[in-house]
């Protein structure tokens, strides 16, 4: 009575009819889905005559650059120029990414592969902590960070978010996979701790490590928190928070294309990297399972 | 009784070697490695674990950003409960509907997609895969500026020209001013979003399910696929399904601010869009009413731990002994219960 096995069932390696069905559902889906993107990809491009057009059309008949270079004309108006923002941007980005990666990995090692006091209750308050939603706790942040006299600075884009627990916790997956003899081993080469992690954590957790340092950069390049509450100085805000306030004023005719021009420069960083990474990402998932 | 005591003395000997000794390189080692983890969690306490005990703390007093804080005990929490009409009446209805309706959808979505994309081939899924998680690569603004023009509340926004052409309706819809279509939006946007990276860990972990389970299901008499989801792939893949349940979670109750930036209101018209996150937004930074705002986190955040422990306890993957045994198949296809990381007969499966 039993149903027939199709060894081909999951992860097939040649196409079978039986995956039309499939197709036929995520394809459209998946469209779907996209509609929006492809609105920001098309919106960015549309000449002004084409921005008025009604009824609205998604597709751009002649596309042009023009919502670019408004919107960085626009920019280049306001006291601090747009270039400045972006550079600030990148340098929070690669800061924040280098930053939450090498902690991560460093902290990740130690509590897989060393014993001390205490050590499963701090991995398990970083697994808790994953579910901590931070906009909940703004308030007391915001207070902490003034305190500790941490408003005002550069360094304030970075600081509140390079210790990432989700990424703690996926690298540590990843570390308790190693096997202790390969570090033992490195031990008796005269490796040091900093040794090891270079030598030997880091080239075996690399999947781990690209999939934070997407969700580091999603996570950076997206911040507005610290421009937000933290930073007065406006030549210490980022390129998100710019774009942030200066969207949230134009989303009409003219203005409308600007924003999408925008958003596209925001989206691109985060398509891009994802793409390169994706391969290493899907390795590390396999690993994320909360035990 | 003399060779129990060598025994002991042998014992305490033992121990004693056992120690890293006082100096030397074991020491050194071992500071070092401490020195390694430091950097973490200096970062980790100071603004992930401190924010939480703070908010704790000030959410028992009056604490209004200038004056030194006064003790008032549960007044704070009496007062959300009691008084707080805006509280009861609209946030939180309207933080739970969300909630409710979100969280499973999006998890049940990410599941059938994944679930879907495993069983195509690699390429195809892959690309596939890239458009599924595309929308959760679009940050905070971008939401705002793509379904802002969607929505719009005249007749040139996307929605209300298509439906004014094709005749559903007579008079554009301001869908996001009216109270009666706020939260149906947001809700749309959020599911719209929520493909991330919950959904990649669910992809992964269907993929990783060993194909002999399958196998010697369908000796063991499953019938179809429907048969095959509920007593293979899900009961295989839980640690993800937890993940994924954790992060749809996460990412639900983080989307607080999508009201106000689709209705370009603080607070929303007649507060139909407003969640749990605006109320404590509304009174820190608005009113400064601090310590008010704190008590709101606190029940924000045991709000979250009690989802959580429901969570774990729906995916039956807490931290009891029986959970850590599953369901598998002999090579004659008869089943059997595994503790995981041990065969048949009890004895470590060396990898």
């Amino acid at each position: 009575m039993g149903g027939r096995y199709q060894s081909n069932k999951i992860n097939p390696q040649s196409f079978g009819l039986s995956q039309i069905k499939f197709y036929v559902i995520l394809i459209p889906l998946a469209l779907l889905l996209l509609l929006p993107i492809i609105f920001i990809f098309t919106t960015a491009f549309k000449p002004a005559d084409e921005l008025f057009v009604f009824p609205p059309r998604l597709w751009v008949i002649n596309p042009t650059w023009d919502n670019f270079a408004r919107l960085f004309k626009a920019m280049s108006t306001s006291a601090v120029p747009a270039s400045r923002y972006i550079f600030n941007s990148i340098v929070v980005a690669v800061l924040t990414v280098t930053l939450s990666v090498v902690l991560s990995v460093a902290a990740a090692y130690i509590l897989s592969k060393k014993d001390f006091p205490g050590k499963q209750f701090l991995f398990d308050l970083n697994t808790l902590a994953i579910e901590f939603v931070p906009i909940a706790v703004s308030v007391p942040r915001f207070i902490i960070i003034s305190r500790l006299g941490l408003t005002n600075l550069f360094i304030s884009n970075i600081l509140p978010i390079i210790a990432m627990p989700v990424g703690l916790f996926l690298v540590k997956q990843f570390v308790d996979q190693i096997p202790d003899s390969l570090i033992e081993a490195a031990y008796l080469d005269g490796a040091s701790e900093w040794g090891i992690v270079r030598q030997v954590i880091i080239p075996m957790t690399k999947p781990a490590i690209s999939t934070i340092a997407i969700l580091s950069f999603q996570s950076a390049w997206g911040s507005v928190e610290a421009s937000n509450l933290y930073i007065n100085n406006d030549a210490y805000k980022t390129f998100a928070y710019y774009i942030t306030s200066f969207t949230s004023s134009n989303t009409s005719g003219v203005g409308q294309g600007m924003a999408a021009a925008a958003t596209l420069i925001m989206f691109l960083p985060n398509l891009l990297i994802f793409i390169f990474m994706q391969a290493q990402v899907m390795d590390t998932m396999a690993y994320s399972g909360i035990k | 009784m003399a060779g129990e005591q060598m025994k002991f003395k042998e014992y305490l000997q033992k121990r004693k070697d056992a120690k890293p000794p006082r100096s030397g390189s074991a020491v050194r080692q071992a500071d070092f490695s401490l020195l390694l983890l430091v950097p973490y969690m200096l970062a980790f306490l100071t603004f992930i674990v401190a924010p939480v005990i703070v908010a704790i703390a000030l959410s028992f007093t009056d604490f209004d950003s200038v004056r030194t804080p006064n003790w008032v005990g549960l007044q704070n929490y009496i007062y959300l409960f009691t008084q707080d009409s805006t509280f009861m009446q609209y946030i939180l209805p309207n933080t739970l509907l969300f909630a409710v309706i979100v969280g499973p959808v999006s998890f049940i979505l990410s599941f059938f997609l994944a679930w879907m994309l495993a069983q195509l081939t690699q390429v195809p899924r892959n690309i596939l895969a890239l458009l599924i998680y595309s929308p959760s690569l679009v940050s905070g603004v971008a939401i705002q500026v793509i379904w802002v023009t969607l929505f719009n509340g005249d007749a040139s926004g996307y929605l209300n020209s298509l439906l004014l052409s094709w005749g559903w309706i007579d008079a554009p819809i301001q869908w996001l001013q009216d109270q009666r279509y706020l939260m149906m939006v947001m809700i749309i946007v959020t599911i719209w979003g929520s493909t991330g990276v919950g959904f990649l860990a669910m992809l992964s972990g269907i993929l990783n399910i060993d194909q002999e389970l399958y196998e010697a299901a369908y000796i063991d008499g499953l019938r179809n696929r429907w048969q095959e989801v509920i007593y293979v792939t899900l009961p295989s893949m839980k640690p993800q399904l937890l993940f994924g349940a954790v992060m749809s979670m996460v990412s639900t109750l983080q989307a607080g601010g999508i009201g106000v930036a689709l209705s370009g209101s603080n607070p929303t018209p007649n507060y139909a869009g407003d969640l749990i996150v605006n109320h404590i937004e509304d009174y820190a930074f608005n009113r400064y009413e601090m310590g008010f705002a704190s008590a709101v986190s606190v029940v924000l955040l045991i709000f979250i731990f009690l989802l959580t422990k429901l969570v774990y306890r729906f995916f039956g993957n807490g931290k009891k002994k029986v959970a850590a045994k599953q369901l598998a198949y002999q090579s004659d296809g008869k089943p059997y219960l595994m503790t995981k990381g041990k065969d048949q007969h009890g004895r470590a499966l060396s990898k």
